[in-house]
């Protein structure tokens, strides 16, 4: 054996698992994609321009950084995908430095100001979305309609649960529920859901309001990437299958958050408990795309299965208060965040039970 | 594989790429001119050399003497003469004094008949005399003196005989071959054991991917009449670590800092079972083993009976070569093997397989910080939180490490196969475990 062998030398395993963090990031992006594509032909090339936006003003912040501490950590796309998520949070028509300082904010300060990837204690691009809302409010919350009623009225258009919010003070109508409330107050629904609903109505004789279908499929208005549930539904099932997330933390999540609907949902409406929709709120909003896509971040969620559940619930109960008792409609990416915040604490109290030691002998 | 038993806790499924050399029948490998034999090829304290340059050896003269309690016989494993003594590089980089043997003369073993004893008649302290007189070591890997293990220390006792016949490892197939080819030795052996250590229960582990050594150890159980509970398993890794066959086969857990024998147990592998058949039956010291030469780069991959002392270059060879450039030579198995960077290093003792990989089998990646995925820790067949551990070894807290756990770390690898972001969680225990170790000295 006389040729000369350039042989790596390293310390076992000496195979590794396909999936690395860059590979983990790039999945991820791929997997939002549909409903970025969705958003874009919904709401038209200004998204796109807002898409843009957010995910240059991420990866320059990056590479800024980067430059810095002489790193490089461009291709692993966790900026990219940092400025991806805070694109699909913003309305369609943000004026662009609103993108822009959320994507700077959370890569500058949330991400590189403790350590850069894996050292941020909050979710990067939950961060720079609350941040720019408190900051811009006015422009965080005006909405563009879908191409569907672009007709109808394009000024005051609401999300389904912004027109709640602000049409619920004080109401005393005869609505048994959020879609039965948007139907009788003139909320616009295509005519595909009109179709749909009266379809399963015939088919059950049931007696379901309009609007399941419009959220579900996404024909409403709201931010760019979070209003199809069916195509960031989509994009999870392949997550599911990489094993790229566990069922823990966004079950624990939609289970608390629907239970708490669907027992305390009704009130406000002058029901009794247990009548809450949970269906209506599991669509609309942020929830799937927080729900499957943030609260799921690695770096900002516990470590162990029993902390990743104790997380999801906490975001689940937080999530039903902002968002039925607090002054915004929405309160995922509040809740989120807040939950993100005891990720250290729950990590402290929820170790492994290891092989071969008997527990209860109290730590002192 | 519902229904099948296995270990509780953690656990890796890596691609198992047995199919390389599992039906490939055991050939005895060439015998190399020059032989280096280290006296470090166990664990504990090095055998004293008994050889000079120039001296004539005999194949199977004793040329290293066990120095201790833990420690173990060394044999020559050709005839020849002592060229000279000098360090070498063992395959985990540790150096170590080796004898270096031209090949010459004629083999006392090799071609021969051997002459058969009849091991029956030997009381349980001759037959362990005869173990540790052939420098026999365990040879899945951890190459413990087996004489030390088979004595039942005093106020103990042995429920258990469980034979490992797991072979977790990817790309290995030594024992599978064994199994199959050997299997009336290897029942001869766990009787000759069985007299040893006087067990309750006798049973063998092996997974369900090597079917027809499980029917064939059945079979072989039954021509001979012993009660061997031959126990299928699901696949998965590190089973064939003792602590995790144990619970697997008897549902025990082997607490934290005791050994097998706390619980009434007592595991050997196969190979190590074949190699004390060898010791009693034909007085044969351990002077070869079958190991497995593979990997995406090797030409003909096989599985080899080699002479202790044979460069791996040798080996290679006669399996063909690279067909390709390899990126890691590994000796062992790939998840708790070592590279080598100098295809002249020797087989030894402990050597269990030869693997030329190349980079697509490695999927080596970029590393990055830890972005907190918790796959280590659902990885560890232990229970233990392997990147918090690793954080503390790094900021130079060994003994909060400590508090955590480090000691249970077995090195197994699971936490490293899975890590995205591919840091090198088992150097950090390594280095942890030896600063711990360090510490207890001075103290």
């Amino acid at each position: 054996m006389s040729e000369k062998l350039n042989l790596l030398v390293e310390s076992s395993p000496q195979i590794h698992h396909y999936e690395s963090t860059a590979s983990i990031m790039w999945s991820v992006v791929l997997c939002l994609l549909p409903a970025g594509i969705w958003g874009i032909w919904l709401f038209g090339t200004k998204a796109l321009v807002v898409l843009v936006a957010s995910i240059v003003a991420s990866v320059l912040s990056e590479a800024l950084m980067n430059y810095v501490f002489k790193k490089n950590t461009i291709l692993d796309g966790s900026a990219f995908l940092t400025g991806l998520l805070i694109g699909y949070n913003m309305p369609p028509a943000v004026p662009l430095y609103v993108p822009v300082m959320a994507s700077v904010f959370a890569i500058l300060v949330v991400k590189w100001a403790f350590g850069g990837l894996g050292g941020n204690f909050m979710n990067p691009a939950l961060a720079g979305r609350v941040f720019v809302f408190f900051s811009w409010t006015h422009q965080m919350t005006t909405w563009t309609m879908p191409k569907f009623f672009q007709a109808v009225d394009t000024v005051s258009s609401a999300t389904p649960l912004g027109f709640l919010k602000t049409g619920l003070i004080d109401y005393k109508g005869a609505a048994h529920g959020p879609a039965q409330f948007l139907m009788q107050n003139g909320y616009p629904h295509t005519a595909m859901d009109g179709r749909f609903t009266q379809w399963i109505n015939n088919l059950f004789g049931t007696h379901l309001s309009g609007g399941y279908y419009d959220l579900f499929m996404g024909n409403i208005p709201g931010s760019i990437g979070e209003v199809s549930a069916l195509l960031l539904l989509l994009g999870t099932v392949y997550l599911f299958v990489r094993k790229i997330i566990t069922w823990e933390i966004p079950v624990s999540y939609l289970l608390t958050f629907g239970l708490f609907v669907w027992i305390f949902g009704g009130k406000r409406y002058g029901l009794s408990f247990f009548q809450g929709d949970v269906l209506f709120h599991l669509l609309s909003g942020g929830l799937i795309l927080g729900a499957f896509f943030m609260a799921t971040d690695m770096v900002t969620s516990p470590l162990t299965r029993k902390g990743m559940i104790i997380f999801g619930a906490g975001t689940g109960l937080l999530t039903f208060i902002i968002r039925f008792y607090g002054s915004f409609p929405e309160g995922v990416s509040l809740s989120i965040i807040l939950m993100n915040i005891t990720v250290p604490l729950i990590d402290k109290y929820t170790k492994t039970k290891r092989f071969g030691v008997i527990e209860n002998k109290g730590h002192v | 594989m519902k229904g099948l038993k296995t270990f509780s806790r953690g656990g890796v499924h890596p691609p198992g790429r047995k199919n390389l050399t599992s039906s490939k029948a055991i050939k005895n490998a060439v015998i190399p001119t020059i032989s280096i034999v280290p006296l470090s090829q166990h664990l504990g304290s090095p055998s004293e050399c008994l050889v000079k340059a120039g001296d004539n050896v005999t194949e199977g003269m004793l040329i290293g003497k066990s120095t201790g309690f833990i420690s173990a016989n060394i044999h020559s494993p050709v005839p020849g003469t002592v060229k000279e003594i000098k360090d070498v590089y063992l395959p985990n980089g540790m150096l170590s004094k080796a004898v270096s043997i031209e090949l010459e003369g004629e083999f006392d073993r090799l071609g021969k008949e051997q002459n058969k004893r009849d091991w029956e008649g030997f009381s349980k302290e001759e037959l362990l005399s005869m173990i540790a007189d052939n420098g026999v070591v365990g040879l899945g890997g951890a190459t413990f003196p087996v004489n030390v293990k088979l004595s039942i220390p005093k106020g103990k006792k042995a429920e258990y005989f469980v034979v490992n016949g797991v072979e977790c490892e990817p790309y290995l197939t030594a024992d599978h071959r064994l199994m199959l080819e050997k299997a009336e030795r290897i029942i001869k052996g766990i009787q000759i054991i069985s007299k040893i250590v006087e067990p309750e229960k006798i049973a063998m582990g092996i997974e369900i991917n090597k079917p027809d050594a499980i029917e064939t150890m059945k079979k072989a159980a039954a021509e001979a009449g012993i009660p061997l509970d031959v126990v299928p398993l699901q696949v998965k890794y590190p089973q064939g670590d003792e602590k995790q066959l144990l619970q697997a086969i008897t549902g025990r857990e082997v607490p934290s800092g005791a050994l097998p024998i706390d619980i009434g147990c007592v595991v050997s592998n196969v190979g190590t079972v074949h190699a004390i058949y060898e010791a009693v039956v034909f007085n044969k010291p351990l002077i070869e083993r079958v190991l497995t030469v593979t990997g995406g780069a090797i030409a003909n991959p096989q599985n080899l009976k080699v002479r202790i002392g044979t460069p791996i270059s040798s080996i290679i060879e006669e399996c063909g070569g690279f067909k390709e450039v390899p990126e890691k030579v590994v000796v062992g198995g790939p998840m708790m093997g070592f590279t080598i960077y100098d295809l002249d290093t020797p087989v030894i003792k402990g050597t269990s397989g030869i693997l030329a990989l190349t980079s697509s089998e490695i999927h080596g990646a970029v590393r990055t910080s830890c972005i907190s995925c918790g796959r280590c820790i659902q990885a560890c067949p232990m229970g233990l939180n392997p990147t918090t551990l690793f954080k503390y070894i790094d900021h130079g807290d060994y003994t909060e490490a400590s508090e955590l756990g480090l000691m249970d770390c077995k090195e197994c690898g699971s936490c490293g196969f899975v890590c995205p972001a591919r840091i090198p969680l088992i150097q950090g225990m390594r280095l942890g475990k030896r600063m711990l170790r360090k510490k207890k000295v001075k103290a």
